[in-house]
């Protein structure tokens, strides 16, 4: 039987941690969580691994395999050249808890300050109605499973220490959806450039790049998120417009057009 | 050294953070109550994401003939008449609400022409009843109630595992376990428990379930005392992936088949034909063309006078017959049949089945819009569990509650597709109000009892205290491969007696486990539980599947073919005695005369 | 609601300093070629446009074909000599294309190495950042003015492409050249149409594509938009080659180095 050389990162925080070397056999279709799976029922019992459902539906099991970050259900071992170590690194943009697992509630925290979705006042018998055109772009952005894959690629969050937070391309995508679900009447504009700090995004995409999903981060969600931005706060004639007629921040189906503000 | 342990008193506390978990949280803190939310893993991973078709609800949307009693009829039908039906009663008039309710939190569910909430069919239901967005409704589910709940306010505590509920004679009072993170105790007093935690398919070897599925719920409801029902009632999905080896078992919703997707042997025969209940065949096509007729007019949405195709038979039933060709020399090189949907168009296949798309190609190098996949059975879920008041979700034990795949009886002997989601979200809803109304009335959070509490630290720590003793992933795969070949899909008095002897020696080894390595995040330890729970769990399935001598539903016995009328009328209890568990039986609870004529026919 | 501040992400175990990377992949290879092609066509642009004809003298219109990059060709008498008529123009594409999006990712990466691969690290100096957030890059906000901008040599590079129909003696030809003008104003018509901004202006500032009959229309063209912007980095860089050829071809016409194949009628 074929065996693959898998280089695993074994580590707690306060230490450097070190790669250790094992050699697993390799079944067909075997992917790289197969591969620590085998290694923690025969070499090592306590390695840590986040996983869940293996059939990247999750999010959960995400590393860095040979430094690019992937879902390790969903990398396979035939991928590589046979006798190329295999290096699995835990997702480097976040605080080590040990081996591969890093400690990812900041992102949850982050979540929780996104201001909510907020329907227009109606009744609760009343049979929303909406096109499927509508919604195909918020389904998109809703296709995440949160991964955070994004977040640790993410050289903002990875190499940078911001003067004020960034909410990341997760949050980001988190945000589009509700900004642009046709029912939604909250506006996050505001949340965008000051909490969000949507600014610090330079637009590199390397989101996208990594997107088990295959969300179109940064063309679909950041690029019109930044796009409304500027409109708000960044476009002397539709602010001088918008000054003119009056008008502050409406949003939804409420406003004439279904016009973001 | 002594320190003290962490504590989080709440009114009520949530275990389990899947949508019925979830859905109970949400509604508890609605009514006022203090809630506490804890998981396993992190918040919004949970078992529901990996649901696919969809929430089964009477919206009448797509078919306008359709209502709650249709569904209720379904519902009985399919779980061949041991529902509850009561329970089977909520469940069909409050779908269709609490389906609009998560529309109002933000879910965002395909569109039908018109723009209301598309509804795809399914198996066993009479009209296309399933609300959907594409193959990803779980995902849809819970984080629409994971953004519901985080804007509740509710404590969420991820990455604990509870081990232990602590309890007073009369009543439970917290539960006991330990952050998975540092290995740390943690003790929540709580005058009310919910548990949420799921099913059990991890003790079999080929399932679709994720770790977590490991019987916690099930198993501490037990040991605390309440009952468990129906336990020999577990679903073998009739379509898992069978290759390549590493993702044996991994789900193929059932949707492929709900969007047309045809079963063949390797002859290439359309072998569901031949399987298809006599007393049903009527609801059926009666040729490929009528079957075709049906599928065409689900892709454009329209209705029609077709009958749908025999593929979409009950999942026991399809179960069944693939597992018969396979034995009888009919099945793929791997061990499966096949399963077809690339006579559609490659446009509309990736459209509607975006992650079966995905799933092929990225894991067995299948393209799905050109050639067939390879499938076969695999443990889904259980019917069984801890038995529970309908109306509020209240076990047999004062203080505990259960909703979800935890609990028992919604669905009898066989669960039609998409009736869990709704499940969880009817259920989880009504447990809970019922968990908060329960801990509004009681007074005050109870004493906690601190010899319970040592006890339960010492159980946590004793493994460390073994090294090079036995090892929990032997015991484990020993139990999987035990219930695999012996409680299955088939079942005979010898294998089960077997299974029982053998889950049995398994459970004298369990206190020799010994574990190495720390206490932070260390998934050998995590295993110790698990065992325990699904040694309990798995006992009290072959007990019941033992003493149910008929075949009936997702129970099948190769030593009593045929249903028995004499079991038609009784569910299988099982509760913890003192020399181990303890099966029983007792009556189906009464059909409501206003509800009697709904399945009068039947 | 109440708005409550973001708390700050805590450090992670990245490896820091320019190219620290576990990546054993030749990560460097696409940001390598694509800096040298942009350089390559960047300078030769400035130079062309700017300094070429001032210097040297050479034409930048030769026989009924005129450079795109003096499109529209604006001759004030006040234009000193050594004042290039590009100058007038070339800051319209200049600023669009340094604001676009794509460009942006582009040249972040491998002129400022911002990150200079994914999962790869940057140098120290980056410690500072704060990019978009903060002049000069805050700037990049005002894309959208030069897309409008932009439509104004764009529609006169359409008429230069007709006008290059006829030589100078006004005889209808087929040429090479024409050809070139052509190809160069679809490709930057598809670069505009591509844009970004574009998109968003057109329909993508919409919630709701199905409420009105006019969110009707501009969903139909926001899809259009839509259907460009997918491959708007496509659209980047087939256009600043084809500009560089065009522009090129004329220059080298005008110096006689080589000749304009033509059918004549």
């Amino acid at each position: 039987m074929p065996e693959a050389q898998l280089r695993v990162f074994r580590g707690s925080p306060g230490s450097s941690g070190r790669l250790v070397d094992y050699d697993v056999p390799v079944e067909e279709g075997m992917v790289v969580l197969d591969a620590l799976h085998w290694v923690q029922a025969h070499l090592a019992p306590d390695l840590a691994v986040r996983w869940n459902c293996k059939a990247a539906k999750c999010g959960s099991c995400g590393a860095e395999v040979n430094g690019r970050p992937r879902l390790t259900c969903k990398t396979r071992l035939s991928d590589f050249a046979e006798g190329e170590p295999i290096t699995v690194e835990p997702m480097r943009a976040f605080p080590l808890v040990k081996d591969l697992v890093v400690d990812v509630s900041w992102n949850y925290e982050v979540n929780r300050r996104i201001p909510p979705f907020q329907p227009p006042p109606d009744r609760p018998q009343e049979t929303w109605r909406w096109q499927q055109e509508d919604i195909e772009r918020v389904q998109e952005f809703r296709k995440c499973i949160e991964c955070f894959l994004c977040q640790d690629v993410c050289h903002v969050l990875r190499n940078h220490e911001t003067e004020r937070p960034f909410m990341g391309p997760r949050f980001l995508v988190r945000a589009a959806g509700l900004e642009m679900h046709p029912m939604d009447t909250a506006d996050r504009t505001s949340h965008l450039k000051d909490e969000g700090g949507i600014g610090f995004c330079n637009i590199t995409k390397c989101c996208t790049e990594v997107c088990p999903e295959h969300i179109k981060i940064t063309d679909n969600a950041i690029i019109p998120l930044k796009e409304r931005v500027a409109d708000r706060y960044y476009d002397p004639i539709q602010i001088a417009w918008r000054k003119l007629r009056g008008r502050g921040s409406e949003t939804g189906p409420a406003a004439d057009d279904g016009n973001a503000p | 050294m002594k320190e003290t342990i962490e504590r989080h008193p709440h009114d009520v506390l949530v275990v389990g953070a899947g949508g019925a978990g979830l859905r109970a949280a949400i509604e508890a803190a609605d009514q006022g109550a203090s809630v506490g939310l804890v998981c396993k893993s992190l918040l919004g991973k949970a078992h529901t994401v990996m649901a696919e078709g969809g929430v089964a609800a009477a919206l009448a949307h797509v078919a306008p003939a359709d209502s709650w009693q249709v569904h209720f009829r379904d519902t009985m039908v399919g779980g061949k008449l041991l529902n509850n039906p009561r329970m089977a009663e909520l469940h069909a008039q409050e779908a269709p609400d609490r389906v609009r309710e998560l529309e109002r939190w933000g879910a965002v569910f395909d569109r039908t022409a018109d723009g209301r909430i598309l509804q795809r069919p399914f198996g066993g239901h009479s009209h296309p009843r399933l609300a959907h967005v594409g193959d990803r409704t779980g995902l849809e589910m819970i984080r629409t109630l994971q953004d519901r709940a985080v804007g509740a306010g509710i404590a969420v505590y991820m990455e604990c595992t509870i081990s232990h509920l602590l309890t007073q004679p009369d009543r439970v009072t917290g539960a006991f376990g330990y952050w998975r993170a540092t290995g740390r105790p943690v003790v929540f007093p709580a005058k009310t428990i919910v548990l949420a935690t799921g099913g059990v398919g991890r003790a079999y070897q080929v399932s679709s379930n994720s770790w977590e599925y490991s019987g916690d719920g099930h198993a501490l409801a037990c040991l605390a005392g309440a009952e468990l029902l129906d336990m020999e009632f577990v679903q073998f999905h009739p379509t898992g992936m069978v290759w390549p080896p590493g993702v044996k078992g991994l789900l193929v919703t059932e949707a492929v088949r709900g969007e047309g997707g045809i079963l063949r042997n390797k002859d290439g025969e359309r072998f569901m034909w031949k399987y298809l209940p006599e007393d049903r065949r009527h609801e059926y096509a009666a040729t490929d063309e009528e079957a075709t007729t049906w599928v065409e007019a689900q892709s454009a949405a329209r209705s029609t006078d077709a009958r749908r195709p025999p593929e979409l038979s009950t999942r026991d039933n399809v179960s069944r017959a693939i597992y018969t060709e396979v034995r009888e020399g009919r099945g793929t090189e791997h061990g499966g049949v096949f399963l077809d949907i690339s006579y559609l168009p490659a446009e509309h296949v990736r459209r509607k089945l975006p992650s079966m798309y995905e799933q092929f190609k990225e894991l067995a190098d299948v393209d799905i819009t050109t050639g067939p996949m390879e499938v076969g059975p695999t443990t889904h879920y259980i019917m069984g569990g801890i038995r529970v008041d309908a109306d509020t979700g209240a076990t047999t034990r004062q203080g505990l509650f259960a909703a979800g795949e935890v609990a028992g009886g919604m669905h009898g002997a066989n669960r039609l597709g998409g009736n869990s989601l709704s499940d969880l979200l009817v259920f989880g809803q009504r447990t809970g109000a019922g968990a908060a109304a329960a801990a509004a009335a009681a007074p005050e959070l109870r004493h906690i009892d601190p010899i319970q509490v040592r006890e339960a630290e010492r159980d946590l720590s004793a493994p460390f205290d073994r090294p090079g003793r036995a090892d929990p992933h032997r015991l484990h795969e020993e139990l999987q491969s035990t219930m695999q070949s012996q409680v299955g899909i088939f079942r005979t008095e010898a294998d089960l007696e077997e299974a029982i002897r053998r889950i049995g020696d398994l459970r004298s080894r369990w206190p020799d486990i010994g574990i190495s390595g720390g206490r932070p995040y260390n998934p050998g330890w995590d295993l110790v539980f698990e065992v325990r729970n699904m040694l309990i769990v798995s006992e009290a399935i072959a007990r019941s599947a033992l003493q149910r001598r008929e075949s009936r539903g997702a129970h099948s016995r190769l030593d009593y073919t045929e249903p028995d009328p004499a079991w038609a009328r009784l569910n299988s209890v099982v509760r913890l005695a003192d020399d181990g568990l303890e099966v029983t039986t007792a009556s189906v609870p009464e059909l409501p005369d206003e509800l009697r004529p709904l399945i009068e026919t039947e | 609601m109440a708005v409550t501040e973001v708390p700050a992400k805590p450090v992670g175990t990245a490896r820091q300093g320019l190219g620290q990377t576990s990546r054993r992949d030749a990560w460097w290879v696409a940001p390598g070629v694509q800096a040298t092609v942009f350089t390559i066509c960047a300078t030769y642009l400035f130079v062309s446009g700017i300094l070429w004809t001032p210097i040297f003298g050479t034409a930048y219109e030769v026989d009924g074909y005129l450079s795109p990059l003096f499109s529209p060709l604006i001759t004030p008498d006040w234009l000193p000599s050594w004042i290039s008529p590009g100058l007038l123009i070339l800051w319209i594409p200049l600023g669009f294309r340094a604001t676009c999006f794509y460009y942006r990712k582009a040249y972040y990466r491998f002129y400022f190495a911002d990150p200079p691969g994914c999962a790869v690290g940057e140098p120290k100096v980056h410690r500072w950042y704060r990019m978009e957030t903060a002049l000069p890059f805050i700037l990049q906000n005002v894309h959208r003015y030069f897309l409008y901008l932009a439509f104004i040599p764009l529609f006169f590079l359409w008429v230069d492409a007709a006008i290059g129909l006829r030589d100078h003696e006004g005889h209808l030809r087929f040429g090479l050249g024409g050809a070139l003008l052509f190809v160069n104003a679809a490709l930057l018509t598809g670069y505009s149409l591509s844009c970004h901004s574009l998109r968003h202006l057109l329909g993508g500032r919409l919630d709701c594509f199905s409420c009105t009959a006019r969110a009707r229309a501009r969903h139909t063209a926001w899809r259009a938009a839509t259907w460009f912007n997918v491959k708007h980095m496509e659209w980047a860089w087939a256009s600043l080659i084809s500009v560089t050829a065009t522009d090129l071809y004329i220059r080298l016409l005008a110096l006689g180095v080589i000749g304009d194949p033509a059918i004549r009628l």
